[in-house]
């Protein structure tokens, strides 16, 4: 995500993801980080084949747009890209829960636990982790 | 206005067929229980009107006062035998319905309930026979069906009125049922437990075949998807492989195999579409597949940005899943 | 020779003395002005007028929300409510006729009227009578706030899980559906032990328990029923809240918790709610028949074990709202007995007033009108209560609008228009002035009227295979017709309501002036004025009979002696009703309002954080800590020890008896 271009470079504007301020929005990331096997390799946010997503490190950036484009370019070393595959509305919500996961989002909204095998405690009890090694440009 | 599909009093096996016994059994008594209960009452008020004069009336003869002891325990007495006779025909009523249901099996299905379509998987000993569908269950008329039922999200109810009562589907256990059509046809089902936001457009539909059709449809089901042979079913085979459909659904003998939604293997065979709320015609599959929001909002499909000519072979490709 | 002619006191002596006291007690009993006075007013009377009001006007939200429901289902695949605000209206429904009007309005029937039916000048806690309707009135706002800005619950009055767990449910609107059931039985439990304490202790002389008026034996059943009841509810909401915020496992079945359990909790409340709504309803029945047929109760023994029998065995029927679930059928089948042999003691009583109307002379006005409307609808409720019982039936018909009809027809039939009966019948004294008749007979036509059109259709319904709780169906389904007619009579319905609160609002400036007692009747509210004193009654009654007015002697003596300067009434023994002592009664205070704060804090801000609950306790035991120790004293007693708190009660020397 460069934002490097000729002439005067503006600040890049920070965008919001609406997702972040819906609890049904996480509750439905929550659920489709099942259904789209997310879990197969992230596991329940403690990473095994990818790397962990509910820690404090986020090697390609912790902002909404940041993790948006994770999921729909992919990334080298393994994610693959689901450009066309998830619609985008649907990868706004995953963003969104991929932030509570960590909890960076407003407490009421990030899900409670859901109705399976806990394996750590629910989004909305995590304690947020503030990210570290962000790109710049992002909001916190 | 007893009839009709989808209507209890219109029973279309056994099991439907006791309990619509017992219905008219307990509706004809309570109709003249209710009756003679309304009748003492306006002769009661007739006799009461005829008075003028309105002081209280505090002792009466002890003639007055025997005869209406009698008649109160008398109507208590007669009420509890009525009861008695609805206890014991329910309960055997409930006992046929439930009894040797190990035995019923003469074909076995285990459906699940999701948000908000039915996922329906036919079991048998031979594995090759085992294939999963979605909201359209054919049945050999004739036959005890064995129905496991199980919650996959939250609490549903399988109910089919023209064949057997409900039962709730619920996260965590496992329900059995059985149930029997005796004569071909086509009968409704619906969830009948709130789950949710299209809980009324969550329906089924129970296919009873003669036992020739069953067999020919069941051989169809255990195969694997129709391979496309026109160049538009091809062109719809890359457009459903290369976008968000793979995602959520299975064709079998291709690589989609997400279970996520309903099994489209064998979608062109079907009646209707999302959980029998639309038939099954290329228009509908068309708006369907383009906005399932504008006919069942809230439910799980995401709408589908394709372009004309890509969604005519899209429809075409799933219409030659038969 | 009575006391005053042996003491030779005259008529005028007496008199005089008579209005002496009285402006004394007016003065020691005088509501508290102002706003202020609004917050701490103590009186029974106006709380339940307060308790009336605010659940009516709960009831007209209820309706709107029916009306709504059936504007939507009038035609298939109509698009006037989408499923989400359907949902919500739905949830919204049930909770506010079941929670927010039908429990509060029947204790608050008994609120007003159990102290007056049995001499007493206030209730036995009437501080937490207060505290009592503030709970429910923040319960109540709590819940409207959630739905007008669309975070009000959708997922049923009875709020099943998984579908209203962590992971279904999304957001808060579970969680404010939760917490307002607690604030409306914390209210309902506050109103059953007051009644409890103030129907054992505080009975005029003379009224032992075989004298007591089948109204107050209900009103005492119902409080029974309501302190075993509440708890389970309170459970089920609370695990629930607890599963949602704090990560709990109680219904989630992958670590070892049930769906089921919840269902069970609810249930063991749910049903013996619904008997709770019923039986003060019996309770206004009995009373009407007696006063507009003009004679007794036919079996009273009969009658008083009936209702004791229906909030027992009201306990133990449950299960049958689970009918469907995997529960085995041998343990479902004692529930179908108890569910049909609930439905006796309801037939002795139905039959018992059948055989009182039978020899009476009756008075048909709008209250025996409501009575009859009564008979009419709740019994084919209950004949299709009995259907619903037998499991395998239940398989068909549960769930579906058989249902939703029978419920209606034993709860509207059942409560509702013995309610409005009641309505008729006491408002005159409540208000002192009397309704109009005519417009009575057009406000029973209409909702008798509407009330069939829109639930009978529904019967057939639910037959067709039409289930609950869908906010559209297809045109195919063939159900267009007979929801079309229901929704009609809805309207209709909804204009007989309307006519009552012309009615109503008539009556305040021109309904004729009502009189101690308009009917002749025989309880002892009608020997008060219309509105009664705020201190009920100058001289407690003595009791000679089971209907107080009609059997009471000519010379009927009267207790003498209460003081007229502190709030003070009679506390009697249970059985018996001998006197035993004499009773301070808590005067106005602040302090309800302040633990009712408290409570609100804790429970509303536990909605987001379990923290709230921490400095809710702090809060709500330093305000209950201030409310135990402060001062019960109100405005106008005086700050010190009176000579006549400390001697005891006699006449004066020259009015002492000279020797005969």
């Amino acid at each position: 995500m460069s934002d490097i271009h000729p002439g005067s470079a503006g600040l890049p504007q920070p965008v919001q993801n609406q997702s972040d301020y819906r609890a049904y929005d996480t509750s439905q990331g929550k659920q489709l980080f099942t259904q789209y096997n997310c879990v197969g390799c992230h596991f329940n946010g403690g990473g095994g084949i990818g790397p962990p997503l509910m820690d404090e490190q986020w090697i390609y950036g912790d902002s909404p747009e940041n993790i948006y484009a994770t999921i729909v370019e992919g990334r080298p070393n393994g994610m693959p890209s689901f450009r066309e595959k998830i619609p985008d509305s649907q990868v706004w919500q995953l963003a969104a829960y991929v932030r509570s996961m960590s909890g960076q989002l407003r407490k009421d909204v990030e899900p409670g636990r859901n109705d399976d095998m806990n394996s750590r405690r629910s989004e909305q009890r995590t304690q947020e982790k503030k990210p570290q090694r962000t790109t710049p440009g992002s909001n916190r | 206005m007893t009839g009709g599909i989808q209507s209890a009093l219109n029973p279309a096996g056994p099991n439907a067929g006791s309990l619509a016994r017992l219905w008219w059994l307990m509706f004809y008594v309570n109709t003249a229980v209710y009756v003679l209960v309304m009748i003492a009452l306006v002769i009661a008020i007739r006799k009461g009107r005829r008075q003028s004069d309105l002081n209280p009336v505090l002792t009466l003869s002890a003639q007055t006062e025997t005869r209406r002891r009698n008649t109160v325990l008398s109507a208590v007495i007669v009420t509890t035998l009525v009861l008695f006779v609805f206890l014991i025909y329910s309960f055997s009523t409930g006992r046929s319905l439930t009894a040797d249901i190990g035995q019923k099996n003469g074909l076995s299905i285990e459906v699940t309930g999701r948000q908000w379509w039915w996922e329906v998987r036919y079991n048998d000993v031979d594995a090759s026979n085992i294939f999963t569908t979605a909201n359209e269950i054919h049945i050999p008329v004739g036959v005890p069906v064995l129905f496991t039922l199980q919650g996959g999200d939250v609490i549903h109810s399988f109910w089919v009125p023209n064949l057997a009562g409900k039962k709730d589907l619920i996260p965590g256990k496992i329900s059995t049922q059985w149930l029997q059509a005796d004569k071909p046809g086509v009968y409704r089902g619906q969830c009948a437990e709130y789950c949710g936001l299209q809980h009324a457009r969550m329906a089924f539909w129970i296919v009873a075949d003669t036992p020739e059709q069953f067999i020919a449809w069941r051989q169809n089901q255990t195969q694997s998807s129709v391979p496309p042979s026109t160049d538009s079913q091809r062109r719809g085979q890359q457009v459903f492989l290369s976008s968000t459909c793979v995602m959520c659904h299975t064709i079998n003998g291709t690589t989609a195999g997400s279970n996520f939604g309903p099994n489209l293997t064998h979608v062109g065979s079907r009646n209707t579409i999302a959980a029998a709320t639309l038939s099954n015609t290329r228009e509908h599959l068309a708006r369907w597949i383009v906005d399932s929001q504008q006919f069942k909002p809230g439910n799980k499909m995401p709408q589908n940005n394709l372009g004309q000519d890509d969604l005519n072979a899209l429809v075409d490709y799933l219409q030659s899943l038969k | 020779m009575s006391y005053y002619e042996a003491a030779q006191i005259t008529d005028e002596e007496l008199a005089a003395q008579m209005d002496r006291e009285r402006a004394e007690l007016e003065r020691t009993w005088a509501p508290p002005k102002g706003l202020r006075g609004w917050f701490t007013d103590t009186d029974h009377k106006k709380i339940a007028i307060r308790y009336i009001v605010t659940a009516f006007i709960f009831f007209v939200f209820g309706g709107i929300e029916a009306a709504l429901m059936r504007i939507q289902l009038a035609r298939p695949d109509s698009h006037f409510l989408n499923p989400d605000l359907y949902n919500q209206i739905f949830t919204t429904h049930g909770t506010t006729m079941m929670f927010l009007f039908a429990v509060p309005i029947m204790t608050a029937l008994g609120i007003y009227l159990v102290p007056l039916m049995i001499g007493a000048r206030d209730v036995a806690f009437p501080r937490l009578n207060l505290y009592g309707y503030f709970v429910y009135l923040i319960g109540g706002i709590l819940l409207y706030a959630g739905f007008l800005l669309n975070t009000g619950p959708d997922t049923g009055w009875f709020s099943y899980v998984p579908l209203a767990g962590p992971a279904f449910s999304p957001g808060k609107r579970v969680d404010i559906w939760a917490q307002m059931i607690t604030f409306t039985e914390i209210s309902a439990l506050a109103g059953a032990i007051i009644i409890i304490g103030t129907i054992f202790k505080m009975r005029a002389p003379g009224m032992t328990l075989n004298r007591l008026p089948l109204f107050v034996w209900a009103q005492l059943v119902t409080s029974f029923m309501i302190i075993f009841a509440m708890p389970a509810v309170m459970l089920a909401s609370s695990l629930l809240a607890s599963d949602r915020l704090i990560d709990t496992h109680f219904f989630n079945p992958a670590e070892g918790g049930d769906a089921i359990l919840y269902q069970h909790l609810f249930w063991f409340f749910g049903h013996p709610e619904v008997y709770i709504i019923f039986i003060p309803a019996l309770g206004f029945i009995s009373s009407i028949v007696a006063a507009f047929a003009r004679t007794k109760i036919f079996g009273y023994t009969a009658m008083v074990l009936s209702l004791i029998a229906t909030g027992f065995i009201g306990f133990g029927l449950w299960v049958h709202h689970m009918f469907a679930t995997p529960i085995p059928q041998m343990g479902q089948s004692f529930f179908t007995a108890a569910s049909m042999i609930i439905s006796i003691p309801t037939g002795v009583q139905i039959f018992c007033w059948i055989a009182t109307l039978w020899v009476g002379k009756l008075n048909i006005k709008t209250p025996l009108l409501f009575v009859l409307g009564f008979f009419a609808i709740f019994i084919l409720g209950g004949l299709t209560g009995v259907m619903l019982a037998s499991v395998p039936l239940d398989l068909q018909i549960h769930d579906t609008f058989f249902v939703v009809a029978h419920l209606h027809y034993v709860l509207i039939g059942g409560s509702v228009f013995p309610l409005f009966g009641a309505f008729y019948y006491w408002i005159p004294k409540w208000t002192g002035r009397m309704l109009s008749e005519r417009l009575g007979r057009w406000n029973f036509a209409l909702m008798f009227i509407g009330f069939n059109l829109v639930f009978f259709p529904m019967h057939q319904l639910g037959l067709n295979g039409m289930p609950r709780r869908v906010y559209t169906y297809l045109p195919e389904s063939g159900w267009g017709t007979l929801n079309l007619i229901a929704s009609i009579g809805a309207f209709i319905l909804a204009i007989g309501v309307l006519v009552f609160v012309i009615n109503f609002l008539w009556a305040r400036r021109a309904g004729a002036l009502a009189g101690d007692n308009p009917w002749a009747a025989d309880t002892l509210e009608w020997s008060t004025s219309s509105p009664p004193q705020s201190y009920n009654f100058h001289n407690i009654p003595v009791v000679q009979g089971r209907y107080a007015l009609w059997e009471a002697q000519p010379d009927a003596p009267v207790i003498r002696g209460l003081s007229t300067t502190k709030r003070e009434t009679l506390v009697t023994s249970v059985l018996d009703a001998e006197p035993e002592l004499r009773f301070d009664i808590p005067g106005p205070s602040i302090y309800p309002f302040l633990v009712a704060l408290a409570t609100a804090e804790t429970f509303i801000v536990g909605i987001f954080t379990p923290w709230a609950f921490l400095v809710g306790a702090i809060l709500t035991g330093a305000a209950l800590t201030a409310w135990f120790f402060g001062d019960p004293n109100y405005d106008n007693r005086p700050a010190r020890e009176t000579p006549e708190r400390s001697t005891p009660v006699s006449p004066p020397a020259e009015l002492q008896p000279k020797e005969i």
